[in-house]
């Protein structure tokens, strides 16, 4: 066919069923009989289920009133969150010092925004962290500059899930990194330990170390020594994270070619040298988006705490509930709970899955 | 050892050498110490433990085990009363554990399985929908998931009195969810029996034929045979035995039912939370494992004429399974070590008789122990089991 001829002709349109909203409707939604049908079922199931809870979410729904006007609708009582929104998210915080935990929390939020970017990962950025868990455990603590101490069993709400999971995770993460250097260990006694403590802990529900923290933790503590019940909490969950930590950076360890550690020995690099200058930096770059998993996990396992009674933000959101006034109220204030984690964890899963592709240099 | 200098001829300079620059020795000595130091902080703490039990004159041991519970439990499978022992409340309290966790699992399995090739289809609807169940059961605590069932079961649903009845013989009510089953009748027995003697014979067929295949390169269809066998012969029983077909039917007597069979909230909530939470994780589990098959794989399964159906049995799933599951064990491992969070919804739990032993006799020790115990117990068979999986699923190759 030679140019001319082609020109000539009419430039034909593709086939309606190709392109356009009626294409993109035959490619996804109705390609074979049985794709049709599933829409169909589908489009039924959401047309069925949606409308109703439509109506009692949004419709029928009052959003700040009483909790007596809520007794003579059919919808959600939203107004159950904000008659307790201070309750629920700051707990038992002394009234007139509610700046303190929000400014801490606004401070390790900002922190962590601004941790996210690649290019500020450096040794600046560590120090800035470790200041700011100062400064963010001094806020809640007081007692310096003339603000009130505050003891931890009045630490509450958002603030003490916040707490639990980033101290938790900061101080597990080094330990996690011992452990699974322990297990990569070709020293026996060393390796069987950190094998013993890491398959143990991971062999347990986190329940039954904080059941250990709770009421046997205090048994083994020498006569008239006693450790407050936020910190013991906050020691079960690092013990628990850090069995995590270890088998994910383990997995970095095992991903290393043997040529890493060989040129290591022959420049003559000792042990921690191999480690501290090759191995780890490498390793550790690759074990980033697991990590960020188990942050994830570590966050969500926080609410554990409820059931050894310390007021975390699910324990207040129950103590609200439990408030005659309030009480019957739980669906709305879960669902509120539910959106509020949500958030967290789905920036955190994101922001794990862009790291992914990011650090994805590979092949 | 490896990093030792190699022994020179001259005597001096190998003396020049001082331990602590000798890797070996400094090995030795290392984990000396380190083994030193963890007896010590263990003795430490039990010294410290022995002197706290003996000033608060706490029992130690499991003595405990044989005196009487006093306690009520919900729900049992096997004969329980408060008369009985603390073994025989554990014992409830286990086996409490295992049914959850083992309904669980099938139901996970079934459901995290079509979620994740539902989020795989080519249909965008369906994409979407399994998309969104996956990020919205994953990112929200377990925990909070039970509390939000628990309080739609005892929150929304009437009373027995007005109990909502969607079907003959089936009610929902703040009680539970109460359905008719069949009167107990000696033909279930042996319908049961039969169905297993069908899937046992069911397998050495499916052997036999194999071994023809393998000789004669003619196939035998064992599975549809032994599906056709196993559905049919449990049912010419039933007829032969009469067709029973008497119901034991729910009714509302005073303020709850008897009869029927009764899912209690707590364990109810329980399910549906644990199962709705790890299907999510199962089916991107189950998505991966499809997914990492490679194209060509299927390419050359319908090269050589296989039909789509065998292209699925024979090709995709064998290979797609292997990447399954490893991480789908850990999941049902993860669904029975959450199955402890029964103690926050008030089902009876090993974990919730545990915690109420530990709060009437004071052996925390003891208490806290067994948990451990116990779920190292399911969490090492299930690693045993995993190791002999994946020795039998190894790709031989060459």
């Amino acid at each position: 066919m030679t140019e001319a001829t082609t020109a000539k002709r009419a430039q034909l349109k593709p086939p309606i069923s190709n392109v356009g909203v009626v294409g993109w409707l035959y490619t996804n939604l109705f390609s074979t009989w049985y794709n049709s049908l599933l829409t169909i079922i589908m489009l039924l199931m959401l047309a069925w289920s949606v409308p109703p809870l439509f109506q009692w979410a949004f419709v029928d729904s009052l959003w700040n009133s009483s909790a007596a006007a809520c007794r003579d609708i059919d919808g959600a009582c939203w107004s159950v969150i904000p008659n307790n929104f201070r309750f629920i998210i700051l707990g038992f915080f002394p009234e007139g010092q509610e700046w303190r935990p929000i400014l801490a929390m606004v401070l390790l939020l900002g922190l962590v925004i601004y941790s996210k970017e690649r290019s500020r990962w450096k040794k600046s950025l560590a120090w800035l962290w470790l200041i700011n868990l100062i400064v963010m455990g001094t806020l809640m603590y007081g007692g310096v500059l003339g603000m009130p101490v505050v003891e931890t069993a009045q630490w509450s709400g958002l603030p003490l899930t916040l707490i639990l999971s980033f101290f938790g995770m900061i101080v597990a993460y080094p330990l996690g990194i011992l452990l699974a250097l322990g297990r990569r260990s070709k020293l026996p006694a060393i390796k069987t330990l950190c094998v013993v403590y890491i398959e143990m802990i991971r062999g347990v529900p986190l329940i039954s170390l904080l059941f250990m923290s709770s009421i046997m933790f205090p048994l083994f503590l020498p006569e008239g020594v006693t450790i407050d019940k936020v910190l013991r909490a906050l020691v079960a969950i690092i013990l628990f994270a850090a069995a995590y930590i270890a088998e994910v950076v383990r997995g970095g360890l095992q991903a290393m070619p043997r040529g890493q550690y060989e040129a290591a020995d022959s420049l003559g690099l000792n042990y921690s040298n191999t480690m501290r200058l090759v191995i780890l930096p490498q390793a550790l770059k690759i074990v980033i988006p697991p990590s960020v998993g188990v942050l994830l996990s570590v966050f969500k396992d926080t609410s554990l705490v409820v059931i050894i009674a310390l007021y975390d933000v699910l324990k207040t959101t129950m103590v609200t509930l439990s408030n005659p006034e309030w009480a019957g109220y739980s669906k709305e204030s879960y669902i509120f709970l539910a959106l509020l984690y949500f958030c967290f964890c789905y920036a955190m899963s994101s922001y794990s899955r862009r790291l992914e592709k990011e650090l994805h240099t590979g092949h | 050892m490896k990093h030792k200098i190699p022994p020179t001829s001259t005597k001096p300079i190998e003396a020049a050498v001082p331990f602590w620059r000798d890797a070996g020795k400094r090995a030795i000595a290392f984990q000396i110490v380190a083994l030193f130091i963890v007896s010590g902080a263990s003795y430490y703490l039990f010294s410290n433990t022995q002197a706290n039990l003996a000033r608060q004159s706490i029992a130690t041991g499991f003595g405990f085990w044989g005196k009487e519970a006093s306690f009520e439990i919900g729900e049992s499978l096997i004969r329980y009363s408060a008369a009985d022992t603390y073994a025989r409340a554990l014992l409830v309290g286990a086996l409490n554990t295992l049914k959850v966790s083992f309904i669980g699992i099938i139901l996970t399995t079934i459901l995290g399985s079509l979620v994740g090739i539902a989020r795989l289809s080519s249909n965008w609807l369906v994409s979407k929908v399994a998309g969104s169940f996956i990020e919205l059961m994953q990112n929200i605590p377990v925990l909070l998931q039970l509390f939000f069932w628990y309080a739609v079961f005892y929150e929304s649903f009437p009373s027995p009195r007005q109990a909502l009845n969607p079907i003959k013989g089936v009610f929902l009510c703040n009680r539970g969810f109460i359905f008719a089953i069949p009167e107990t009748h000696s033909a279930h027995a042996v319908m049961g029996w039969m169905f297993l003697a069908v899937l046992v014979g069911g397998w050495f067929l499916n052997r036999w034929g194999y071994q023809r295949q393998e000789l004669t390169g003619r196939p035998f269809p064992a599975g549809r045979i032994t599906a056709a066998l196993a559905l049919f012969l449990p049912l010419l029983i039933w007829a032969l035995y009469g067709a029973p077909t008497a119901m034991n039917i729910p009714e509302l007597r005073g303020f709850n039912f008897t009869g029927g069979l009764t899912v209690s909230p707590e364990f109810g909530a329980l399910l549906l939370g644990l199962v709705l939470y790890t299907s999510a994780f199962v089916a991107e589990i189950v998505r991966a494992g499809i997914q990492s098959i490679n194209r060509g794989q299927i390419e050359a399964a319908k090269a050589i004429a296989l039909r789509p159906g065998q292209v699925l049995r024979l090709v995709i799933i064998p290979q797609a399974l292997r990447v399954i599951i490893p991480p789908l064990t850990s999941q049902m491992l993860n669904l029975t070590k959450n199955s402890s969070l029964a103690v926050a919804i008030g089902y009876a739990d090993f974990v919730a008789v545990a915690n109420t032993t530990i709060n009437q006799t004071g052996q925390a020790i003891e208490g806290v122990a067994m948990i451990m115990v116990v779920y190292l117990f399911f969490s090492l068979t299930t690693s045993v089991f995993m190791n002999w999986y994946n020795k039998h699923m190894a790709l031989v190759e060459r």
